[in-house]
């Protein structure tokens, strides 16, 4: 039975902090559309289209003082963190103004300034990554919760199995939210997986496993909230699925068609987190059309304003190739390269 | 002065670094309550508790990438793998993530971890536990590479690896570990980068890397009674490699030979012949040459394994004859 609006006690401006960040990611993920198929971005980007609700969810449920370890596919997760998007956007193109100087692009972005440990190139790298960031938290007495977003294909790999062992043997304040889109790029997880849902594994290594709808942004919330607290008390880490589809294709340049079908894709569509969550909002009276729609436009506004700055932003000079390799401090060394 | 073991050493180096920086930990396999395998860090865990000196169930990439995502959250870490052969089991962390993590970012991250780990042939081992696969990890831009001769030299290069604020991968060698050595009290750091000269020539000059450096004196102490005068360097550090010292020494002596117990194949052997070729060429008086491991993977048996590897004898023989047949032509 699906709670109402008002059931989880949110406040009107967190309800409208939610759809807001739920949209900036999608029309920043529909600009980038745009800028691939105009033959302005170098390389690939992996969209979040349609898994909003996931990073939204669960990074409205943390602090500033939280580390967030994210993947391939990390857009939502950065842009939910708060981070710039000016910076990101600039990243994408491979301008000296992005976040990394133009030398990671869309799957390395990282914002140590809001905990960010990174997007990672490498299906399940962050997840003993994330574990460390937690060992550091255990260590160091803070409060602080590390969250690590991966894809159901990554918890087929050997980090998720002994890094989860690890964080439960350890008792690490470490979240560990499992995306399940169902593919990983064309394989079908349930071909290729044994266990119905992969929040069943948890029991395997003694720490809860809940299974949510992650296309509810509510739900979501109200149960990274719940973890959060957990792993503050020193209670050990969790494991969340959230149940969800990727609209589009892997990557930019995969429709994503032959290998799912159709009725699938469509059944799923119908479950956009957006439309739904904007709906809720209207039917049980907490914002107008009118209200949805100025915002809607201002977070548009954002987005363009942000892919102007990064196509009028240089490139990096090509000197920077050798620069930041390694940490020099003050002291000149004299590194062979 | 007082005399200790290349173990002790060890352990003397990060008892210190810990001492001195509290978040300063060692993760990894019987290095806790056992004192380490081959007694790296006996006493420590009693000294500074289980959060401090970690034993880590096995699971070689996860626990270096839990090093990892420690360093990038306050800490600065040590992490053991070991044996050499395992650094590829932990191949993704090491090689996509530690090493390329600040650069990715445009700078934005450190990375103050040291990896130890452990080579050498010559206790029949056999091929899955006697690799010394520096090379792989040199290859890979963003880590600094490591390999200490004597104990003296052991603890003064991993405080500074300690102290770096990169990656460091740390060689430790097998068949130092129960060796004694001379070591002074206080403080000891050995910067990267600067070769040693264990002993000036004029004749040849002989690059030896870790426990080869202490070989290749010995074998050049006997030549010198035979009136063969070997300049011996111990390299310290591959990744950076002190170019100067050796072209200065090459330039005088016109012959160099390297030996080095990572296979010959792609080797640094390799890497460091071509990487001064263009200021030696025209001084040298011979190609240079390596004695290395043979291209085989490493065989049990004593005989067999006496066969491929780098020892003393053959580095003797080698130099005489380089020597010798120079003097001829």
């Amino acid at each position: 039975m699906k709670k109402q609006i008002e059931d989880y006690n949110l406040s009107q401006d967190f309800l409208a902090k939610l759809l807001k960040e739920m949209l900036k990611i999608r029309y920043f993920e529909n600009k980038v559309v745009e800028l691939y198929s105009s033959g302005t971005m170098p390389g690939l980007a992996h969209l979040y289209i349609g898994e909003e609700a996931i990073a939204v969810g669960v990074c409205s449920a943390l602090t500033e003082q939280d580390f967030v370890t994210s993947t391939h596919r990390g857009h939502g997760h950065v842009i939910a963190r708060g981070a710039d998007l000016n910076k990101m956007m600039a990243e994408i193109l491979g301008k000296k103004t992005g976040y990394c100087k133009g030398k990671g692009g869309s799957m390395h972005i990282i914002d140590m300034t809001k905990g960010l440990l990174g997007a990672n190139g490498i299906v399940a790298a962050g997840i003993p990554i994330a574990t460390g960031a937690g060992y550091s938290i255990r260590y160091r007495k803070t409060d602080q919760v590390s969250v690590v977003f991966f894809g159901d294909a990554a918890s087929n790999h050997g980090n998720f199995h002994e890094s989860i062992n690890m964080a439960a043997a350890w008792k690490l304040p470490v979240i560990y939210i499992c995306e399940n889109n169902l593919y990983g790029i064309s394989v079908d997880i349930r071909k290729v997986t044994n266990t119905k849902n992969i929040a069943d594994r948890a029991c395997a290594y003694g720490i809860p496993g809940v299974i949510i709808d992650g296309n509810d942004v509510l739900s979501v919330y109200d149960v990274t909230k719940e973890a959060v607290v957990k792993a503050r008390k020193g209670l050990g880490p969790t494991l969340i699925e959230c149940k969800t589809y990727r609209h589009k294709g892997h990557h930019l340049a995969d429709p994503g068609i032959i290998y799912r079908a159709e009725n699938e894709r469509e059944e799923w569509m119908q479950k956009c987190p957006i439309k739904n969550f904007k709906k809720r909002l209207i039917d049980e009276k907490y914002f107008s059309e009118e209200e949805i729609s100025f915002n809607e436009k201002e977070i548009r506004d954002l987005i363009d304003k942000a892919a102007d700055f990064a196509i009028s932003s240089p490139y990096p000079e090509k000197y920077e190739a050798y620069e930041d390799v390694y940490f020099v401090d003050k002291i000149e060394e004299e590194v062979y390269l | 002065m007082r005399e200790i073991t290349y173990a002790q050493a060890i352990c003397e180096a990060i008892d210190e670094e810990m001492e001195r920086d509290d978040k300063v930990i060692m993760l990894g396999e019987d290095i806790g309550i056992k004192g380490g395998n081959f007694g790296q860090t006996q006493g420590l865990y009693e000294k500074y508790g289980e959060w401090r000196v970690k034993d880590t169930p096995i699971s070689e990439n996860s626990f270096v990438g839990l090093a990892l995502g420690a360093a990038l959250t306050g800490l600065r870490p040590i992490v053991e793998i070991m044996y050499s052969d395992f650094l590829v089991i932990a191949g993704d962390q090491i090689m996509n993530q530690i090493a390329k993590i600040r650069y990715m970012s445009g700078g934005q991250t450190k990375v103050p971890l040291t990896i130890c780990t452990t080579i050498g042939l010559g206790r029949s081992t056999a091929a899955q536990h006697s690799q010394s696969l520096h090379a792989l990890v040199s290859h890979i831009p963003g880590l600094k590479i490591v390999m200490p001769s004597t104990a003296e030299e052991a603890k003064g290069l991993l405080k500074t690896a300690i102290r770096e604020d990169n990656p460091v991968v740390f060689f430790e060698h097998r068949l130092e570990f129960n060796q004694k050595y001379q070591v002074p009290e206080g403080e000891i750091l050995i910067p990267f980068g600067k070769a040693n000269i264990l002993k000036e020539g004029n004749d040849l000059t002989a690059i030896g890397i870790a426990r080869q450096a202490i070989n290749s004196l010995k074998a050049s102490n006997r030549l010198a009674k035979e009136g063969i005068d070997v300049e011996v360097i111990d390299l310290r550090t591959i990744v950076p490699f002190d170019r100067n010292t050796i072209i200065n020494s090459v330039k005088k002596t016109g012959k160099l030979l390297i030996v080095d117990e990572g296979y010959e194949r792609c080797g640094v052997a390799a890497e460091i012949g071509m990487g001064i070729m263009d200021d030696i060429f025209f001084d040298l008086d011979l190609p240079i040459e390596r004695i290395c491991t043979q291209n085989v993977p490493i065989p049990f048996s004593p005989i067999l394994e006496e066969e491929i590897m780098p020892t003393e004898e053959k580095i003797y023989k080698r130099i005489k004859k380089m020597v010798e047949e120079n003097n001829i032509g």
